[in-house]
């Protein structure tokens, strides 16, 4: 099926096309600053080609979902190894990256729109869309690819767009959000280096090539044979790069930096898509991860570590998007956690639902800080649910979801979660235990948000602020993400839940193909479940634990800061470590940064001008001064070259006679 | 005769452009960018014309030149997988040079389009030899025209710099003719096919000196660390049309001279030297990174960047595999395109500006946007992002060395990070934050003859990413006989060692 090429190809022809009108539009301008040329266009295409690519996938999609579980298109030989093996990228769309490519395109189109007019009246309209485009493009590549190859094209692609668009406002806050976008760019090429090393290390242990499905078969074939350690290695340098690009600890920093950027991209590539890349690429490869178990325990931990770790601090968080940031590195963390134990299905339906409410928090937030004339601190804003009736009911609906109010979609992804890591009893209970935590403090913070923003009173000047409701194109598709983020539950009910509706567990059934080989490893056959009885104590823990956090946030932040004054004077050590997030960014600053910068001025000066190159020069100055007292040698007095040819004759002849002898 | 063509046209060129009666400096340029136009179109004709899976050398030009004793010299032209790549490269790269020349070459511009010709003729000679003093006699010739190039129109500290360039060198070059006559007097014969012939029966204990010596000499011209300071200065001090050659063609020579007569020639050698030329590569790439990052001058940045991608190339070639020659000699190109794109576009800049000083810049983004979507182009060329062509280069590198040293690539790839880090820290620096200087303001955007130069140049980075199957597929015939040859040597050793192990144990 050489049409799936069409899925990433759509949205690059678009974005090449926003690009040659933002050109013309520059060249308009030099004519006339005012001119808006025809940037207005960009919008148009740029939602057009999603649009477009999201039909082609609902195609791939529906092609599916009966016997046939995957669809391929021809391979492009890309890079010729040696005399036998080729680098392919073909397009494939199977039970997984199908879902995915829905999840892409579908939100994408929502965030596209909502853009077009969040973007309003920017100079670089066309120029936006453009990258947001490419952006689409290089994510649908990394999830479509077959191989290895193809996904980390993709792979540094996004990450590539991610850096343009942090930087998207260069010139703002004196440079920072480009010198966030570097950040973003280096820390995502650390995890990147790793992955390079994983991929070669599987290609040369299997040696089978780069494609997932060779790969996977390969990997299952020597499940429970002795020597596994390579594979295993291959597995966590693999998940290194995952977490460079998924932001989980320690290559977790760039991330709430990255919130320089437009918040439609935030809600697009630090939320919804991009983020979940490191999750796809695990999910992709669960065979070989269910034969390395202590891999997947490294990333239970990591994933539970950064959950809490990020939950944290989100607490203190002033900024309305700082919050959402680290509350979604902590949602990911999560999505690991499923993933150590496992729980491949949990992880990706925690992945859907998680796009939709978190790209709707962060949608809502851009129609706040909209509203508010780019106003970002919570501090600083208070009862607006009065001036922004729509962007207030759905945020609601989206802090629902992320806390985990019994029923929404975000309650039943986070339990599956949980349940699964309950499931696995031993050294998982703390895991779990950390889990639970976590989903107490997410409750928290999530409420303390909603309260500063829509409830208490207004804390700004209102004569020079005046909130107003964002226009019906940014409201929309908050309202479609607030439908998707109460519903979305339905497609993966547990299991007690099921039988009483007689619902199955929609996803578990959709990704059964592609999970099969892992849980075959894992389980000699499907996954478990708990026993109904524990299930249903647990449902209603996490309903109880939810409700009495949130509403602890809630009515703790309801009057304005008097809670968040109360809390920093009972715990003002505590609220200062929260409010840098652990200090983990100074301590890079400090121990890495710093050291590298100063070591290579050093290398740079001491050891290569001053060291090197200092005795190259000083050779060259010898010689010099050498050929200086030699020219007295060469005086032009003719008694003196006689003399020294004659003491160069006798030595001479000295040698040649102690030769001979 | 194509070959004689493409290598003597230029001298041709030269000639006319020196013995011309007109002073106009449009009509010499023309007819200097005619010249070398007629040479890239011949060197595409070749390129197409190549067949990769061959690995003879093909369209071969022969005739007797002179006798040296017994031994008969010749004029022996030919191309095959190692050297099609770089032909064409230098080729399609002159007229470009040529025309952006105009921007900064004020003064003396007949003697410098003289110069830049008699360089093409002596470069061309240098890929084409097939007899060691016909190759010998053209790396002496390249050498000539670069040290006025660089002595009489660089930049401030440009006596110095020349200086250094020519006596590092000569000294390499003195060093690899004692080799030359060595092998020569050895092997009773000029030909590389003979020679390498001969040196294959010869034990280690000559081959080895041998080697030493044409790879001390080429590692110099590469250059490999410790010898790397010459290029920071040369590279900084040379006009624009001077650095983009220097980092487009002439340091490949010395990595072709590295694989051509150092690998080739003397496999078995090379294999018994490999590690410690990897671990040098792989060095170069991390010390070349650090290097870069400490930089306040552009073109010094730049310039260290080199040391750093010609790491990859020397580490891929000693890889001995077939992914990392392959991608090794891939590289020699890509960085001839993505450095060379870098210097011309600061060249653009500094014709404008007159300062390399980093801090002189900044949000130049919002000043001149053309000029900052070429440079990010080329830097992203530069940093190797799947889809443009430094990354295809880099990673057969990478996996080429890790079938050989899994620890070496580790190592290795440590410079896809810091890569990143030097070259956006330059751009962010130069394109983005706030413009700091008014006069900034009002610079120019890049002109319709830079835009020229430029585009055809990215498109080839991006031709090379997309399809790297095209210029891969002209090296398959060479890299696989040489593989087979090394995989032969490899082979007998390891044989030879188990009968050694076998006897001991009979014993």
């Amino acid at each position: 099926m050489n049409s799936l090429w069409l899925i990433p190809a759509l949205p690059f022809v678009g974005s090449v096309v926003c690009g040659i009108l933002h050109a013309l539009t520059l060249k308009a301008r030099k004519a006339n600053p005012e001119a808006h040329g025809p940037s207005a266009l960009a919008g148009f295409v740029a939602m057009g080609a999603i649009g477009a690519a999201c039909v082609f996938a609902l195609q791939a999609f529906f092609a599916i979902r009966g016997d046939t579980t995957s669809v391929v298109s021809d391979p492009w030989a890309w890079i010729p190894i040696d005399g036998t093996n080729t680098a392919n990228v073909a397009m494939l769309v199977d039970r997984l990256s199908g879902a995915m490519a829905l999840v892409v395109t579908g939100v994408g189109l929502l965030i596209h729109v909502y853009a077009s007019s969040y973007m309003k009246g920017d100079p670089g309209y066309a120029k936006f869309f453009a990258y947001l485009n490419l952006f689409v493009a290089m994510m649908l590549i990394l999830i479509l690819s077959s191989s290895l190859v193809g996904t980390f094209v993709g792979w540094e692609g996004v990450g590539l767009c991610s850096y343009l668009l942090i930087g998207f406002w260069y010139d703002k806050q004196d440079g920072w959000p480009a010198v966030a976008g570097q950040k973003a760019f280096v820390m995502n090429r650390i995890g990147d280096a790793s992955f390079l090393l994983g991929m070669f290390l599987l290609f040369t242990q299997l040696g089978v090539g780069f494609d997932y499905s060779a790969i996977n078969e390969a990997a299952a074939s020597r499940a429970g044979g002795a020597d596994n350690g390579m594979l295993a290695l291959a597995a966590l340098l693999l998940f290194g790069g995952a977490c460079g690009k998924s932001a989980q600890l320690p290559l977790s920093t760039w991330l709430p930096d990255a919130m320089a950027g437009p918040t439609p991209v935030s809600a697009l590539i630090h939320a919804a898509t991009m983020v979940t890349s490191g999750i796809y690429l695990v999910i992709r490869l669960n065979p070989l991860y269910a034969m390395a178990p202590d891999v997947m325990y490294v990333i239970a931990v990591v994933g539970a570590l950064t959950a809490f770790f990020a939950a944290s601090s989100a607490l203190v968080q002033r900024d309305l998007k700082g919050v959402l940031a680290y509350s979604t590195v902590s949602q990911l963390g999560y999505m690991f956690l499923a993933l150590g134990t496992g729980a491949w299905v949990a992880a990706l339906f925690h992945v859907i639902t998680h796009a939709f409410f978190k790209a709707l928090l962060f949608l809502g937030a851009g129609s706040v800080i909209h509203g508010m004339h780019e106003e970002q601190d919570m501090h600083k804003m208070g009862g607006l649910r009065r001036h922004m009736p729509r962007t207030f009911a759905t945020f609601i609906a989206g802090a629902a979801a992320l806390s985990g109010l019994p029923l929404l979609s975000g309650f039943f992804s986070k339990d599956e979660i949980l349940a699964q890591v309950f499931l696995q009893g031993g050294p998982m209970y703390l895991l779990w235990g950390l889990g639970v935590v976590t989903a107490m403090l997410t409750a928290f913070y999530t409420w303390r948000m909603v309260a500063l923003t829509f409830f208490g009173p207004e804390r700004f000047d209102v004569d020079r602020v005046h909130p107003h409701e964002s226009p019906p194109l940014m409201t929309v598709p908050l309202m479609i993400l607030a439908v998707l983020s109460v519903i979305g539950g339905v497609m993966g009910l547990p299991h007690v839940v099921g039988h009483l509706f007689h619902v199955p567990h929609y996803l578990h059934d959709w990704l059964e193909p592609v999970t099969r080989a892992g849980d075959q490893i894992l389980h000699r056959g499907p996954a478990p479940h708990l026993a109904d009885s524990t299930e249903w104590l647990l449902l209603g823990f996490a309903s109880l634990i939810a409700f009495a956090m949130a509403h602890r946030g809630f009515h703790t932040h309801k009057h304005g800061l008097i809670g968040e004054e109360t809390m920093q004077a009972k715990h003002p050590a505590a609220a200062g470590v929260l409010s840098k997030a652990w200090g983990l960014d100074e301590a890079y600053q400090k121990a890495i940064v710093a050291p590298f910068k100063l070591l290579a001025v050093f290398i740079a000066v001491v050891i290569d001008q001053l060291g090197i190159d200092g005795a190259v020069n000083a050779v060259g100055r010898s010689a010099q001064a050498a050929g200086t007292k030699l020219k007295r040698f060469s005086d032009g007095s003719i008694a003196g070259y006689g003399l020294w040819m004659g003491a160069g004759a006798a030595v001479l002849a000295l040698v040649l006679t102690w030769m001979g002898a | 005769m194509l070959l004689t063509v493409l290598t003597f046209l230029p001298l041709l060129g030269a000639m006319l452009v020196a013995g011309l009666p007109s002073r106009n400096e449009k009509v010499l340029r023309g007819i200097t960018v005619l010249v070398t136009a007629i040479v890239a179109v011949l060197g595409v004709v070749l390129y197409n014309g190549f067949d990769g899976a061959d690995p003879a050398a093909q369209y071969v030009a022969q005739a007797d030149w002179f006798q040296l004793g017994k031994i008969e010299v010749q004029y022996l032209l030919g191309v095959d997988g190692l050297s099609i790549l770089l032909v064409t490269l230098t080729a399609a790269l002159m007229p470009f040079v040529a025309a952006a020349s105009g921007g900064h070459i004020k003064q003396r511009t007949r003697e410098f389009l003289v110069w830049l010709l008699v360089m093409e003729t002596g470069m061309m000679g240098v890929f084409l030899s097939l007899d060691v003093m016909l190759f010998y006699f053209f790396w002496e010739v390249s050498l000539v025209p670069l040290y006025f190039i660089l002595g009489i129109w660089g930049a401030e500290k440009r006596i110095y710099a020349t200086l250094k360039f020519f006596l590092y060198t000569l000294s390499g070059s003195l060093l690899m003719l004692v080799a030359v006559i060595a092998a020569v007097y050895g092997a009773e014969s000029t030909s590389i096919v003979e020679m390498t012939a001969w040196a294959s029966e010869q034990p280690l204990s000559v081959t080895g000196w041998l080697f030493a010596g044409f790879a001390i000499a080429f590692a110099i011209k590469v250059p490999v660390f410790p010898f790397h300071t010459w290029l920071a200065d040369a590279h900084t001090q040379a006009p624009t049309a001077g650095s983009v050659i220097l980092a487009g063609v002439l340091l490949k020579m010395g990595t072709y001279g590295l694989l051509r007569f150092g690998i080739a020639m003397f496999p078995a050698a090379a294999i018994e030297a490999a590690p410690v030329f990897m671990l040098l590569g792989a060095f170069g790439i991390v010390y070349g990174a650090f290097l870069a990052m400490a930089q306040t001058d552009v073109k010094r940045l730049i310039a260290c960047s080199s040391v750093s991608h010609l790491g990859f190339v020397v580490m891929g070639m000693f890889a001995l595999t077939a992914a990392g020659v392959r991608g090794s000699v891939l590289q020699m190109v890509n960085h001839g395109l993505s450095t060379g794109l870098l210097f011309l576009l600061f060249g653009a800049l500094y014709e404008r500006r007159h300062s390399r000083s980093i801090d002189q810049y900044g949000g130049l983004a919002a000043c001149v946007p053309m000029f900052a979507f070429f440079w990010v182009f080329s830097m992203l060329a530069s940093v190797g992002l799947p889809g443009l062509n430094g990354f295809v280069g880099e990673w057969l590198i990478l996996l080429g060395t890790f079938q050989a040293s899994p620890w070496i690539a580790a190592i290795a790839v440590t410079g896809v990070i810091f890569g990143a880090v030097y070259l956006l820290m330059v751009t962010r620096k130069l394109l983005f934050g706030p413009v700091v200087h008014e006069e900034n303001r009002r610079l120019e955007d890049l002109k319709p003859i830079e835009l020229a130069v430029v585009i055809p140049l990215c498109a080839a980075c991006l031709w090379i990413g997309v399809a790297p199957g095209g210029p891969l597929g002209k090296m398959d015939g060479s890299v696989n006989e040489l593989i087979q040859t090394l995989d032969g040597l490899r082979e007998g050793d390891q044989s030879a060692q188990l009968n050694v192990e076998h006897e001991e144990r009979a014993r």
